[in-house]
């Protein structure tokens, strides 16, 4: 079971492949369960909405790792430090765990020849990757393990056997004006979270598709509460880099200072001004020293502002906070043990796509931790998709059957209106009074009208050749949105990044993780947290 | 969002219809063709991998832009963001310069 993915005749308009594992999405985490695959012995192939080197919220931007040195006392701080931000939340085997694989991972992006910064004692850096330079060598890498590429290639359904087990997926080829078919014996879905087309950095090939597909094949989502991150950017562009604007001083029209205002722990200040009017930054804290090192670790913060004319320390100019949904959450799907497995057969997820609930809990503060969680999922989900399909083995070709609902299949209903359903959706998910301020009856009203869209959409025609990724993607909006609001009904309390207006403090008795799942229907059911599990058992 | 696309000095690579991860360009007979700007995510990366420094974003991310390519050469803007990663020769050093870990922790 080594080499390439075979690929087969097919018929006119569409390729096939016959691969061990197929990777969805060629950010981060799909890179690492690639290569991990392909190590592992398995034939990949690896599609990619966009461009696997360019596509996702990494690549255009710079990240922060967590990569702590392997000396115990570091890592416990590590790992203690987040845990009231997270609610409590973490699972510490798995905190530990992911601070390993990163630790080795990275290492090996050394040896791979990654740049990393050496500082004035002459000390490798790594707690900081470039996302071009990044991702341009996690493309590199994936091809020199053997892994099959399809570029500009999104995936619209997967394939189940009659078993129910995954078995592949199908897609289009943008380029190319035909479709793909992967037959494979295990899929990983690394599709990345749902930034619902905000245009936060880098996010706008994010919009849940994954979570759809792997929900019309039966998986489950978790933490779908913690969903509700927005990023500081200039009014007028995408550049999101909450860190600089630490050193921001934040303003109302009239030039006085916003109170409370801050990038860590005084957004919320921020959003409730801009519901008021326009707000105001300077960064106006930071220092000769610091304005150097913020212009050379992040040279794309400042072309907004080069290309405006605009100097970001010594003038003010005005900002907004865009969405990030599950890109900066930690809702995805849910995994059910060490191999990132779903609780569907053959399916594993990694990176945004999965939940980063076991190593973040409710809150990320920044890229950090979903880097870390990336480069480990992904390892440990490529690892796993191979051990599955070699267990699986050369079983005689599968029957299989498109698991695929909205806008594939003809209904009868009214033309599928892609772009029209996506305003839609945002119109429910970007307005800070609901989505960042939440409360029982607004998310309820927004509930009603998510569902009345469900129900219309699913009905409605199969859409266009032209239109069936941008029809798919709105759909996946929608289904994460009613996951979102769903979950965040179901947790009355604030915990995390997850706050109630009607509830605004944590409840103690409500540490426990919210699942969630259902197209039609959905639903919600809370899980205890391993460590109630654990002292359950002990009793 | 992407604005310019240089004729002066396109080489018809298409590297950019390659790389853009929201497939915005469209190859031609000739140089490539912005096909789809509204589908622009501003990620400033097809400029990255334009060899050639023909390609221009502008800043804006929700609004077209009028935008003078004579006034951008002249400012040195085309290419910019290229230079500052490190990723022209006679910058490679800045591929390493990374100072984030002394912002980490504020």
């Amino acid at each position: 079971m080594t080499g390439r993915a075979e690929r087969l005749s097919a018929t006119a308009g569409s390729i096939e492949y016959d691969a061990d594992v197929l990777v969805l999405g060629g950010g981060p985490a799909g890179t690492w369960a690639a290569i991990s695959a392909a190590e592992h012995g398995a034939r990949v192939v690896l599609a990619d909405k966009g461009f696997c080197g360019t596509s996702g919220a990494t690549a255009a931007a710079g990240t922060g790792v967590w990569y702590i040195d392997p000396d115990p006392a570091l890592r416990e701080a590590a790992m203690a430090g987040r845990e009231k931000m997270g609610g409590y939340l973490q699972d510490r085997r798995w905190m530990a765990r992911t601070l390993d694989c990163t630790f080795a991972q990275s290492n090996r992006l050394a040896e791979w020849g990654y740049p990393y910064p050496v500082d004035d004692n002459g000390k490798s850096q790594r707690n900081s990757l470039q996302g071009p330079e990044y991702m341009r060598l996690m493309r590199k890498r994936s091809k020199a393990a053997g892994v099959t590429i399809l570029d500009h290639s999104p995936a619209l359904e997967l394939l189940i056997d009659d078993g129910g087990a995954v078995a592949g997926a199908a897609g289009q080829r943008r380029q190319k004006d035909d479709r793909w078919i992967v037959r494979a014996r295990a899929v990983v879905i690394a599709t990345g979270g749902c930034a619902f087309l905000s245009k936060t950095l880098g996010s706008n090939v994010l919009t849940g598709d994954g979570y759809l597909m792997a929900a019309e094949a039966g998986a489950e989502l978790t933490s779908m509460e913690f969903s509700n991150p927005y990023a500081i950017s200039a009014a007028f562009g995408s550049v999101t880099k909450t860190l600089f604007y630490g050193w921001a001083t934040f303003t109302y029209e009239d030039g006085s200072v916003v109170p409370g205002a801050a990038s860590k722990g005084g957004r919320s200040a921020i959003a409730r001004a801009l519901t008021q009017g326009s707000v105001y930054a300077q960064l106006d804290r930071a220092n000769e020293e610091v304005r150097q090192s913020m212009r050379v670790s992040q040279p794309n913060f400042f072309l907004p502002f080069d290309r405006t004319g605009i100097d970001p320390f010594t003038q003010r100019f005005p900002v907004t906070l865009r969405l990030e949904g599950t890109v900066r959450g930690t809702g995805g799907l849910r995994i059910v043990d060490d191999t990132c497995a779903t609780s569907v057969p053959g399916l594993y997820a990694a990176g945004d796509a999965a939940t980063r609930e076991l190593v973040c809990g409710g809150f990320t503060g920044g890229g950090s931790h979903n880097a870390a969680w990336a480069m480990s999922s992904g390892t440990w989900a490529g690892q796993g998709a191979a051990d599955y399909a070699r267990l699986a083995g050369s079983a005689p070709r599968r029957q299989v059957s498109r698991a695929g609902t909205i806008a594939l299949r003809e209904r009868g209903g009214r033309p599928f209106a892609p772009a029209q359903l996506a305003r839609a959706v945002q119109d429910e998910v970007f307005p800070y009074d609901l989505n960042y301020f939440r409360e029982a009856g607004r998310l309820g009203g927004s509930l009603q009208r998510l569902d009345a869209l469900w129900a219309e959409a699913s009905n409605a025609e199969a859409a266009a050749e032209s239109d069936v990724m941008r029809a798919r993607e709105a759909a996946a909006m929608l289904a994460t949105a009613r996951w979102m609001y769903r979950s965040g009904l179901a947790r009355n309390e604030s915990r995390g990044m997850h706050r109630r207006d009607d509830f605004p403090v944590q409840d103690e008795r409500l540490r426990h993780y919210i699942t969630a799942g259902g197209l039609d229907e959905v639903w919600t059911s809370p899980r205890a947290h391993a460590d109630v599990s654990y002292a359950e058992a002990a009793e | 969002m992407i604005e310019v696309i240089d004729a002066e000095r396109c080489t018809s690579c298409d590297i950019c219809v390659n790389v853009c991860p929201t497939n915005v360009f469209d190859k031609t007979d000739g140089i490539p063709v912005i096909a789809r700007q509204g589908d622009c995510q501003t990620c400033f990366l097809c400029e990255l991998y334009c060899p050639e420094d023909a390609l221009f974003v502008s800043p804006f991310a929700d609004a077209a832009q009028s935008v003078d390519v004579v006034a951008l050469k002249q400012q040195a803007l085309l290419g910019s963001y290229r230079r500052a990663v490190g990723w022209t020769d006679e910058t490679r050093e800045l591929r390493s310069i990374d100072r984030s870990y002394r912002l980490f922790g504020h």
